[in-house]
């Protein structure tokens, strides 16, 4: 089944769903293997799995220093693919990989979709590539049939949303505002507004992410997105909490 | 460059979706300033009165006598307020964030005087301004935080990843993203997304203007060969752009060689196979990385060339064998430095150094009618710590031990 079939299908039943970040090898393998199952447990519907880059640029310093310890570490591109392969025949939600197109590129981008494709995955998130850098990336999205999830932001003007929802598929990924990942978002009138203009650009279910940290949270984003993503917010909570507290912080989400 | 940024293979915009409609204004009043002939004006009446342009060319006699080859001029950027060619870009940028009505801008720096040159350019426009700089390069170049410190940038220590110049433009990226309706981000060289390798490379492109005038007046005709030391690229762009054309004219490129090709321990990105193409901070070139597309970590006693990537122009030069690339190890480069500095009564920065070093391997080669340069891209006294803790200098050290003494006994 593809993505947005899926997530669609999930939404039959649900009011918002909910998806997940972490950081492969961080804190290691073992902890990631325990903190998803304890998320697919409690309910999440999606998990993005992040391959460590040494350069994220879009990141903000918790997920920077995840990426960094994973790979002092020595965290693989061919790790994580073998540890993604272990997951997708464990888990039955949707799968996707977050990492920036170095990672891609070097590996060979065709080499990539179509190993991505073997073990399962349903799509990418790289926040580095606009649809202009990546023509063979969204051609060999589509040979492969793994959803380019492309990103809206506040900034996009109309036009340049409608023009990113032609090559999206999956979702919309829709920033909830400036700056990078893991600090707090206000969610104002101005807010409303852009997400306004989010659903009016695409047909495609929306996921809204970047500093959702709670419940009350995801209930103002209930009835306007389809889709919460919660990033930073449980690998802080690992660090803090240990794995086991994910399970409890998800099922408390909704 | 293509509608897509790109210098054959190299280029590009490889940027966050936020930043989209900044670029798409960013490059349309760059355009702008390109086809208007008073925003060029503007900017030499600006470098003339508030720096030292033209900058003089120097006949380096005792070094020509020293060689016996041909005749030594050096392109004195030294001499360019804040002492660097830096503030060729800074100030033109300057000029554009005044168009665009931008009140803030944010920088990177390695050696610190892009820094220096933008926290200048921020104070003469009246504009915020904060400095992004590897926590590593803040202890090589103490001189310069205090003078952007004075001048009123808020400098900010960068404590990720190897804590050099690429951490330190991941950082300003970060800032950029978050306040991106106020600030101008003020890219230090021609690398980076697409338009900065152009425009930064046009706004230096002023040194090689001037040059080529100044070497057919006191040498009566081009020169053989021009040499830049390469770390991002902007200097060498900037010397190499007017003479890219001009027949028996050769470009040389000199990078960081480090503790040598072999040790694993340098910047050589083009002179060497160590380095691979990838794409990283927003543009693709070739990049000093691992298997996995991991970036390494570079090694230069001079902190301005200590950097993974390059200008994806000089890549695509490099490609089409336009500009000719070597290397210059951290001995070599002191060595010339030292003989300089002897013999011309002139201070070379490490980073310029390098152009020194990788010129006087090959100018006694040449017949004593042909002319070189080098281009000096900056003075040598911002580097006094480096330098002295190089050369082992006693009385320096007998210095600083007093007056560490004196500041701990208050």
């Amino acid at each position: 089944m593809q993505l947005e079939e899926q997530l669609r299908k999930q939404l039959e039943t649900k009011d918002i769903l909910l998806m997940t970040h972490i950081v492969l090898g961080y804190p290691s393998l073992d902890v990631n293997r325990e903190v998803i199952r304890q998320m697919v447990d409690n309910g999440v519907d999606c998990i993005e799995m992040q391959i460590p880059f040494s350069e994220p640029m879009a990141d903000g310093p918790v997920i920077l220093k995840a990426n960094q310890d994973a790979l002092a570490e020595g965290m693989k591109v061919n790790d994580c693919f073998t540890f993604a392969q272990e997951i997708t025949q464990e888990h039955d939600i949707p799968f996707l990989f977050m990492t920036y197109y170095n990672i891609i590129f070097k590996y060979g981008e065709e080499a990539f979709f179509k190993r991505a494709a073997e073990i399962g995955m349903k799509g990418f998130i790289v926040p580095d590539l606009p649809p202009e850098m990546g023509k063979t990336f969204l051609a060999l999205a589509d040979k492969y049939n793994l959803a380019p999830i492309l990103i809206f932001t506040p900034t996009s003007t109309d036009e340049r949303m409608q023009e990113l929802a032609t090559h999206g598929r999956g979702f919309i990924y829709c920033v909830a505002r400036r700056g990078v990942t893991g600090k707090k978002s206000e969610f104002g009138d101005d807010f409303e507004d852009y997400l306004g203009r989010c659903r009016k650009a695409t047909r495609l279910p929306l996921a809204v992410g970047f500093g959702i940290q709670s419940k009350e949270d995801i209930d103002v984003l209930k009835g306007k997105a389809d889709m919460a993503v919660i990033g930073s917010r449980t690998i802080k909570l690992v660090e803090s909490d240990g794995a086991d507290a994910v399970g409890p912080f998800i099922a408390g989400l909704r | 460059m293509d509608a897509n940024g790109f210098y054959g293979n190299w280029g590009g915009a490889y940027i966050p979706e936020v930043l989209h409609q900044t670029f798409q204004e960013l490059k349309l009043e760059y355009a702008r300033c390109r086809k208007d002939p008073a925003f060029w004006e503007e900017y030499l009446t600006l470098m003339s009165t508030y720096s030292c342009r033209p900058t003089p060319l120097t006949h380096a006699e005792n070094l020509t006598r020293h060689f016996g080859g041909a005749q030594i001029y050096i392109k004195r950027e030294d001499l360019n307020h804040t002492g660097a060619h830096k503030a060729n870009n800074v100030m033109g940028q300057g000029l554009l964030v005044k168009r665009m009505g931008k009140k803030r801008v944010i920088a990177e720096t390695g050696a610190g005087q892009h820094g220096m040159a933008t926290a200048t350019m921020a104070a003469k426009f009246g504009l915020e301004c904060t400095i992004y700089m590897g926590e590593e390069d803040v202890l090589r170049q103490r001189p310069n935080v205090f003078w952007m410190e004075k001048m009123g940038a808020t400098v900010v220590p960068v404590k990720d990843g190897s804590r050099t110049l690429k951490d330190a433009i991941n950082e300003a990226f970060r800032d950029w993203v978050t306040n991106v309706d106020d600030t101008h981000y003020v890219f230090g060289t021609a690398c980076g997304p697409a338009p900065f390798p152009e425009m930064v490379s046009w706004f230096q492109s002023i040194i090689g203007i001037e040059a080529a005038e100044q070497i057919v007046k006191y040498h009566g005709k081009m020169p053989r060969k021009i040499y830049a030391c390469v770390g991002g690229g902007s200097n060498a762009m900037g010397i190499f752009k007017r003479f890219m054309d001009e027949d028996n004219v050769e470009l040389v490129g000199i990078e960081a060689g480090g503790h040598g090709a072999d040790s694993g321990a340098h910047a050589i990105r083009l002179s060497s196979s160590d380095a691979s193409p990838g794409v990283a901070q927003g543009y693709k070139t070739m990049f000093l990385q691992d298997e996995d597309g991991q970036m390494k970590h570079t090694h230069s006693v001079a902190a301005g060339l200590d950097y993974v990537g390059v200008s994806p122009i000089l890549t695509s030069l490099w490609e089409e064998k336009k500009v000719r690339f070597d290397s210059a190890t951290d001995d070599e480069v002191m060595q010339a430095l030292d003989i300089t500095m002897k013999m011309e009564g002139i201070i070379p920065a490490l980073e310029s150094s390098h152009a020194f070093a990788g010129a006087f391997r090959e100018v006694g080669n040449l017949s004593p009618d042909d002319a070189i340069i080098i281009n000096q891209s900056g003075r040598g006294d911002k580097d006094i710590f480096t330098i002295a803790h190089a050369f082992e200098d006693p009385s320096w050290k007998e210095f600083i031990i007093e007056r560490g003494k004196e500041y701990s006994q208050k």
